[in-house]
């Protein structure tokens, strides 16, 4: 047992660190859902004392801090840390000891994050979670307005973890670049391996400006300076324009590699090569140069001048046009496919579903009349939920049932896993569909209770049921990995009869991942190597 | 499409991650940059950076120098000369060292004589947080320049460190540069 966890303190292969990156992860996601229940609990009905306002405001801040930072940043590099070598024939990552370091800043970041529950009273005898709301606006985030160090544990935490996550996107871009096996060109590249790069290309141009933020607050908060304080002729809203400028291109940090996934299971279970490879790979680079352009649309209350207001709209619109070719081209992909209805490819099909509708009120609220109504109502909370549970999250269920067998040797339970995907898809459903109606009614974001006779009290309770459900769901998921993990039928080197690198090896695969591998001639290697008589790359 | 006859080339690990660094490390400094610009002239209490700053001559020739002696040293040690590389890296980190000395009694006046610190005002804020994290680069490169020097002199620099030697001398490369955007945005477009 004490050789287990020492192994894994003071290990460096990217397989493990990948497995901490996970699990990690989970636990966060935990914590984070635990904090959603209570949130939803608390507003289910109206006049409820359940939480107290400061408490509310410390949950809606935490849960959004550690959903984004520490759920969805873990999976992202969790994912990308386990698979990415593997597809690339890599051995380990550029610089593995790098990569421990990157994993335990972030988890460090995390754990300090939540330490203010214990902690958070400080010097200064107020306060206890922080509770700026996760983009924690100035000047609320000064002395004057948050005496206390409950602004301090949130924005050294994410300092730090922002270190980590700058590393270790500087390991995995060095990895791809410099150790592809013999024969893989970057155009022969799997696509989850491309949106890696690329989305690891924003970590390191976008996290620098949140960091940059959060130095500037705390030469703010600990030694007097003055960057967002109006008294001093300082702009509030500089900081905004910091925070945003790395928080849109975050929303790509996330969503990216979720697209990687799709782009890996929906040919996978089509039994078709990828649509449009080439068209993909474009897409993804010009949404990571246009994702660069959108900040300010997170601000058009602010009150711009028309030419930005304009600019910004246009900019939100413009890249709607890449991601709407990648939705062409998974469907491109599935029609006339011979489909496979396993689990991944249940998660995948309710991810192209659920992602369009977020996608389409992204472009509503992108457009700036529209934004004035109903910025800071639920209809954006229920937006950005569409795009991180019903887009990201699903896409990592499907990564999760997909890779689970190459990284532990076992398959998932289908049985399990039908429950899990049904009930959590319903409860998905139940909890968002409605907040849409419900930023129509006029209910703010970010209010711990409302008055009777609003009409927002039914809608409130469905979205509530919906969230328990979810935690069912999730329940459910955790519990199937941990019997699969433990009674699963073997898998085997390739239990899905795919084409990429990660499952030439065995399940799970040894430490050096690959004895010898065959050069690699196009996009399938094991396509050709299964089908020597019509491979691929007479046709590439 | 077969390539099986051509070689298999990639980059080297160590010039691409120190070149994603540096991109990593220019998106920090431009917020920072992004920040002073903005403020221009809008501190709301003296002093101003027209009052009390001082074009940095004898700075900018220490620090611009010295990414010339890392070319030269670099060369030296090309050439297999081990001596003169020595001597010009030890100048490079000397002018280095130099740059650092003069900061210091730049802030050294502006705190004691003009009565300039961080909390002052945005000029302060801007100016110490811009100008303090440029220095801090300035301090890691001096640290690595002086690691190699000493491995250098007691003879653990083998023909395998020499691309971590030209990784260092990147490095400086780019603390130069970034002085150049500072001495730019501080001390010609502040002073308007």
């Amino acid at each position: 047992m004490t050789a287990w966890i020492q192994d894994l303190i003071f290990t460096v292969d990217h397989k493990k660190l990948g497995f901490m990156y996970l699990g990690a992860g989970w636990l966060f996601f935990i914590a984070g859902g635990i904090l959603a229940l209570l949130i939803r609990t608390q507003i289910a009905v109206p006049n409820n004392h359940l939480l107290d306002g400061e408490t509310f405001n410390g949950a809606i801040t935490m849960h959004g801090t550690t959903m984004i930072f520490f759920f969805a940043m873990l999976m992202v590099f969790g994912l990308i840390n386990y698979i990415v070598p593997l597809q690339i024939g890599a051995r380990d990552m550029a610089f593995p000891r790098l990569n421990a370091f990157s994993f335990w800043a972030t988890f460090f970041g995390g754990i300090f994050l939540f330490m203010s529950y214990v902690f958070g009273p400080g010097l200064y005898g107020t306060g206890a979670a922080p509770d700026a709301s996760w983009f924690a606006l100035a000047p609320l985030t000064s002395r004057a307005f948050s005496p206390g160090n409950n602004i301090d544990f949130w924005s050294l935490g994410l300092l730090v973890s922002g270190v980590g996550s700058i590393t270790g996107g500087v390991n995995i871009m060095v990895t791809i670049f410099c150790y592809r096996t013999k024969g893989m060109t970057l155009y022969r590249m799997p696509l989850f391996t491309w949106l890696a790069l690329v989305t690891m290309f924003l970590v390191i141009m976008f996290m620098p400006p949140l960091s940059a933020a959060q130095i500037m607050l705390v030469l703010e908060r600990f030694f007097g300076a003055k960057f967002f304080e109006a008294q001093a002729g300082g702009s509030p809203v500089l900081w905004q324009h910091f925070f945003w400028i790395f928080g849109h291109p975050e929303v790509y940090i996330l969503v990216l590699p979720a697209f990687g996934i799709i782009s890996e299971c929906v040919p996978v279970f089509s039994r078709k090569p990828i649509f449009g490879y080439p068209m993909m790979v474009a897409a993804t680079v010009m949404i990571g140069f246009i994702s660069a352009g959108v900040w300010a649309h997170h601000m058009f209350t602010i009150g711009m001048d028309s030419f930005s207001v304009t600019f910004f709209a246009f900019a939100t619109f413009v890249i709607a046009i890449p991601t709407g070719i990648k939705i062409f081209n998974w469907l491109g992909t599935m029609y006339g496919g011979k489909i496979r209805f396993e689990i991944p490819m249940l998660f995948c099909i309710a991810f192209l579903f659920q992602f369009l509708i977020a996608g389409l009120t992204g472009i509503m609220l992108g457009c700036a009349p529209f934004d004035w109504q109903l910025n800071d109502s639920y209809f954006v909370i229920a937006h950005f939920h569409y795009v991180i549970v019903g887009g990201i999250v699903f896409a990592v269920f499907a990564g999760f049932y997909y890779w689970f067998p190459k990284a532990v040797g076992r398959m998932m339970d289908k049985r399990l896993g039908l429950w899990h995907f049904w009930i959590f898809t319903i409860g998905f459903h139940l909890t968002f569909d409605p907040q849409h109606f419900l930023g129509f009614l006029g209910m703010p974001r970010r209010i711990y209770t409302y008055q009777e006779g609003r009409g927002w009290e039914v809608l409130n309770m469905i979205s509530t049921i919906g969230a328990f459900l979810q935690a069912v769901g999730g329940i459910i998921f955790i519990v199937n990995m941990i019997i699969s993990a433990r009674k699963g039928k073997v898998a085997g080197d390739d239990p899905w009869d795919a084409w990429t690198l990660e499952w030439m090896t065995s399940s799970p695969p040894p430490d050096y991942n690959f004895e010898h591998l065959p050069e690699v001639r196009s996009r399938r290697p094991l396509w050709d190597l299964k089908h020597p008589e019509d491979p691929d790359w007479k046709f590439e | 499409m077969a390539t099986s006859e051509t070689e298999w080339r990639l980059p080297s690990p160590r010039k691409v991650g120190l070149t994603l660094v540096i991109m990593t490390e220019s998106a920090l400094f431009t917020i920072f940059v992004v920040a002073y610009l903005f403020y221009i002239g809008k501190s709301l209490n003296p002093p101003y950076p027209r009052e009390v700053l001082e074009f940095p001559w004898l700075g900018s020739i220490f620090l611009f120098g010295s990414s010339g002696t890392v070319v030269v040293a670099e060369q030296r040690l090309k050439k297999g000369d081990k001596g003169g590389f020595h001597l010009w890296w030890a100048i490079t980190a000397l002018l280095g060292l130099g740059f650092l000395i003069y900061t210091g009694s730049e802030w050294y006046n502006l705190i004691y004589h003009d009565h300039l610190t961080l909390s002052t005002n945005l000029f302060g804020s801007t100016f110490y947080s811009l100008v303090g994290l440029h220095a801090s680069h300035v301090i890691v490169g001096l640290i690595l320049l002086t690691l190699i020097l000493v491995a250098s002199l007691t003879g653990n620099i083998q023909e395998r460190h020499h691309e971590h030697i030209e990784m260092i001398s990147w490095y400086w490369h780019f603390v130069d540069g970034i002085w150049a955007v500072v001495v730019t945005v501080v001390y010609i477009i502040g002073m308007q």
